[in-house]
């Protein structure tokens, strides 16, 4: 099965409490994908502040200064993993400092 | 025993068992229960003609399959291929099927852990296994919770998609994972029987026959997990809930409070088998909430009278609970044990002591209850921390009635009166607001 995992969290307060010592390791994460062999790509992003929203609208292409929701929560990093099953999948998940402050959605990728 | 009889039982024994078998071989949810079900319509007529079948489960199973492989050809086959594939077809899914009845206790165990796995909502976990664990048909199920059938038929579409799209494993989990997801599938069977329970809506009738389904499913549960004196638990506190049906409420639907419960009423052969149960899980050492609140409900059970009700035990009983289930619901019938046993004054000081804020309340939605004297008997309310209420004590509904039947005890009307005002401020449960209105009524304050 592969998965996307949806890294999110709290852009003012994420990364201090990451750094804290209730979080776990993004380096023991990291190298438990790969010890697993599961990883297919990992990319962490810049702040929703820089990001930049497109919709094209009566063929007219319209921009928006942020990300396409609202709020503080917001996407960090995405990771394709392909793994068992959803069991191992959560145990991955379960793993990333974020799940410590912020979530991991999970989402299947269509065959 | 009569071919409907004999229906009803394998229907009633057999069902999960071989959908499990029919899902192992065709991972194909939809399919299986279709088939299963085209089988038992099958049955009825065919037993008439050619007699009840020595093991009708072998025929049940054996009838299914040919329906699944005859679906199975003729929508993956095109007319033009049919002859050429279908013999192979027929053997390969036949061999398959063979060896999977072999590990028949583990298919349903297998089945039933899917189908109260943790991914899936709570609502998704109930319905999927009335529908095929317990058989219950879309229409049954969708009349149980008020929905239209195809509302209820797209909820299970979804469900199903998501466990083969999300890939929600069809195993018995392994060692690691298998104590909280245990506890998950007893939540689930609880959930069910308190969805019948609690009858907050629905016509009565399906209601109650939910409540049979869900003893039915926590015994399944219990045969196949001997070594989990806490699935036997469950099965001996849904049994003994379940034995005071006939005396819970008057023809007109108004609850009857246990203590002017007509005992003979109550189904004493299920009280014999509950009390069994318990005898045996608690034999095993390993006590927990279920366990516990299956001894409190034999202790009502098991008295003669309301008067003869062992409150000391069951206040010692509570004592052991708290602490395991520390909600405020568990709080507040320990409370009325100890009113039982050492009088109304000291559950009213307990009360009192006791008006800090509350962790959550896991138990929030639980039975409409009975009472004793006017009390709330606390074995009918249970908990296992699943169902996830942010009420706080004082916020209880229960907490007013509680108050008022302790002060009307101690002749202190006016107070009473007061408190069972604010409960029925609290309540749109008319079972609730007739019983609360009644003891208004008695006070005449």
């Amino acid at each position: 099965m592969r998965y996307l995992l949806l890294i999110s969290a709290d852009e003012q307060t994420a990364e201090p409490a990451m750094a804290g010592p209730d979080a776990g390791s993004f380096d023991e994460w990291y190298a438990d994908l790969e010890r697993r062999g599961v990883l297919e790509a990992h990319v962490g992003l810049h702040g929703s502040h820089t990001a930049t929203t497109v919709r094209v609208r009566e063929g007219e292409v319209l921009l928006t200064d942020g990300p396409f929701t609202e709020g503080r929560e917001q996407v960090g990093g995405l990771a394709l993993i392909t793994c068992r099953d959803l069991d191992e999948a959560v145990e991955i998940a379960a793993g990333h400092p974020a799940t410590a402050v912020g979530q991991v959605e999970i989402r299947p990728v269509r065959a | 025993m009569d071919v409907e009889g004999v229906l009803d039982r394998a229907f009633r024994d057999d069902w999960a068992r071989i959908v499990a078998t029919l899902i192992g071989a065709l991972g194909d949810w939809d399919l299986a229960e279709e088939c299963a079900q085209e089988a038992f319509t099958a049955a009825l007529p065919a037993w008439r003609r050619d007699g009840i079948p020595d093991s009708p489960r072998a025929w049940l199973t054996t009838t299914a399959r040919h329906r699944a492989v005859d679906r199975i050809r003729r929508a993956r086959v095109g007319a033009a291929k049919q002859r050429a594939l279908a013999a192979e077809e027929t053997v390969d899914l036949a061999v398959n099927l063979d060896a999977l009845d072999s590990g028949i206790a583990d298919e349903r165990l297998r089945l039933i852990y899917t189908c109260c796995h943790p991914a899936l909502s709570v609502q998704s976990r109930v319905t999927l296994a009335l529908r095929t664990l317990c058989g219950l048909s879309t229409a049954e199920i969708a009349r149980a919770f008020l929905v239209g059938e195809a509302t209820m038929a797209k909820r299970l579409v979804r469900t199903r998609q998501k466990i083969a799209l999300a890939g929600i494993p069809y195993r018995v989990p392994p060692a690691h994972l298998l104590p909280e997801r245990t506890g998950a599938v007893l939540a689930v069977v609880y959930l069910m029987f308190h969805e019948g329970y609690a009858a907050t809506a629905g016509p009565a009738l399906i209601r109650s026959d939910l409540c049979a389904h869900a003893v039915g499913l926590a015994r399944m549960v219990a045969e196949l997990m001997p070594d989990h004196p806490e699935a036997t638990g469950l099965h001996a506190l849904l049994l003994l809930q379940h034995a005071r049906r006939g005396a819970r409420t008057t023809a007109d639907g108004t609850l009857v409070p246990l203590d002017e419960q007509d005992r003979s009423r109550w189904d004493h052969a299920a009280i014999a088998e509950g009390v069994t149960a318990i005898r045996r899980a608690v034999r095993r050492e390993r006590v927990g909430p279920y366990q516990l609140q299956a001894l409190i409900a034999a202790s009502h059970a098991t008295a003669r009278t309301a008067a003869d009700t062992n409150w000391a035990r069951i206040a010692d009983l509570y004592d052991r609970l708290l602490p395991l289930v520390p909600s405020s619901t568990v709080r507040l019938n320990r409370v009325i044990a100890i009113a039982m046993r050492d009088g109304p004054q000291a559950g009213l000081d307990l009360l009192d002591a006791a008006s800090d804020p509350d962790p959550p309340d896991p138990a929030n939605d639980q039975p409409a209850g009975e009472r004793t004297a006017g009390q709330r008997t606390g074995d009918e309310r249970t908990g296992d921390g699943r169902t996830g209420d942010e009420r706080t004590a004082d916020d209880h509904p229960l907490l007013s009635a509680t108050r008022a039947d302790l002060l009307r005890r101690l002749g202190r009307d006016a107070e009473a009166a007061e408190q069972y005002r604010a409960a029925l401020a609290r309540t749109a449960n008319q079972a609730e607001r007739g019983y609360l209105t009644r003891r208004l009524a008695e006070l005449g304050v």
